[in-house]
């Protein structure tokens, strides 16, 4: 079971890394998003400061919701999705290896960057660590709860909209908290709370999205 | 006396099935009996519910009404012994192009949690007419040596049940033939097969057949 998980991952990671032109678009969106709103509101760095958290979470969110689309489509379209589906294997843990492969691909390289983008939009030093943690936390679930959504449109043609529609209001928690915990950090408060809410929202996630994720993709199937 | 062949076990039986498609209905009261070494064609003209009937003996799409039974017990409560001895095989390809043929082989065994060894791979892969191929990726093979991928992989999963929606799709003269001995080798070996096909495809063994479409 574990060799099944791991074999899965490895095979999308490799895939992945095939065409990487296509690895790199979350990144790019990303980090282009972000440096836009300097150059169109103001490069000030009080305007700039009070904005950094939402712009970066905001722009982290979008990322990775346009790269949900990548996680099953593929694999339904050549039929694979079927032989995942006939495993032996349960399809939760295999679910559960594509989620981790979207999440290393897209969540981390974001997480890896964010630094460099907090820091060029006059984030306090001490905030920056939070704005990481913040985002380790917040886009595994990103991942989870999206794959919710892709594997009820993934029939649909361009279900594009229908799944910003569908997860868009499951994100919008991720996002309140993940903003403000960079917020009230660079005011020096404790963000503890926020941290821990985090937290247990991931745990929830990693723990209850594959299941759903599992039945809804053998809803799509069976039509 | 009950002859040698009626001894054999029922393998997979479907009782009174039932698939309704777009409010089309397509087959009602089917009820089928596959028994060890039989080998089956599902028969009917374009849309008359082949590929639904298979997805369904898979339990990827459920059907209105009726029973799919795996040596007698219901495929969904065995669903992990049921899916460990068949192998379905659709019309989509399967095949990643940003992978050679050895690790698209290697990855399809995997979701399966097989494994073989490389020499018994490429011996498949000899017997499929793709010895040679074995570091081409994918994109740059033709469909039919792309069928062949499936089709070494098909050997190489040594399940007892195959299930192949249209298994001659883009397969040349060679290739009916590779899958006609595969077929005839499967069974000799106590294997059974469902499949599906509009070239003609002649087995010298006997086979049995259900014809869909028939009004009911």
């Amino acid at each position: 079971m574990l060799k099944a998980f791991y074999h899965l991952l490895a095979r999308d990671l490799r895939l992945a890394f095939r065409s990487r032109h296509e690895l790199a678009n979350p990144l790019i969106f990303f980090v282009l998003v972000v440096t836009l709103f300097p150059l169109a509101v103001s490069p000030s760095a009080e305007v700039l400061r009070v904005m950094a958290p939402g712009v970066i979470w905001v722009s982290a969110l979008l990322s990775v919701l346009l790269s949900l689309d990548r996680l099953f489509k593929q694999d339904y379209e050549d039929g694979s999705l079927d032989q995942l589906m006939l495993s032996p294997n349960p399809l939760v843990i295999l679910v559960l290896a594509k989620v981790c492969a979207h999440w290393l691909l897209t969540g981390l390289p974001l997480v890896l960057v964010a630094p460099l983008l907090a820091m060029f939009m006059y984030v306090p030093d001490e905030a920056i660590g939070v704005l990481m943690l913040s985002l380790l936390l917040g886009t595994p679930v990103l991942s989870l709860v999206g794959a919710i959504g892709v594997s009820l449109t993934v029939a649909v043609n361009r279900g594009g909209v229908l799944l910003s529609l569908i997860i868009l209001p499951l994100y919008i928690p991720i996002l309140i908290f993940g903003a403000n915990a960079v917020d009230v950090a660079s005011d020096g408060m404790s963000v503890r709370g926020q941290m821990l809410f985090l937290g247990a929202v991931l745990a929830l996630a990693l723990s209850l999205a594959p299941l759903a994720t599992a039945v809804a993709l053998r809803i799509t199937a069976s039509r | 006396m009950p002859e040698s062949e009626s001894t054999n076990t029922t393998l997979l039986e479907t009782r009174q099935l039932e698939c309704v498609r777009d409010d089309r209905l397509l087959f009602r009261d089917l009820s089928i009996n596959l028994s060890e070494g039989e080998i089956l064609q599902v028969e009917g003209a374009n849309g008359s519910g082949k590929t639904s009937l298979l997805r369904i003996l898979c339990g990827l799409r459920l059907a209105e009404a009726g029973q799919v039974l795996w040596q007698g017990e219901d495929v969904s409560d065995v669903r992990e012994d049921y899916y460990a001895s068949m192998i379905y095989i659709g019309h989509l390809p399967c095949i990643k192009g940003d992978l050679t043929t050895l690790e698209n082989i290697r990855s399809l065994l995997d979701t399966r949690s097989q494994s073989a060894p490389i020499e018994e791979i490429d011996a498949a892969l000899t017997k499929v007419g793709l010895s040679g191929f074995d570091d081409v990726p994918s994109k740059a093979l033709s469909s039919g040596q792309r069928r062949r991928i499936l089709l070494a992989f098909l050997l190489l999963s040594k399940t007892r049940l195959w299930i192949l929606d249209e298994p001659l799709t883009a397969l040349d003269v060679q290739g009916v033939a590779l899958v006609e001995s595969m077929l005839m080798e499967h069974r000799e070996a106590g294997g059974s097969a469902i499949f599906t096909t509009h070239h003609g495809m002649q087995l010298p063994c006997e086979m049995s057949s259900v014809t869909l479409g028939v009004q009911c």
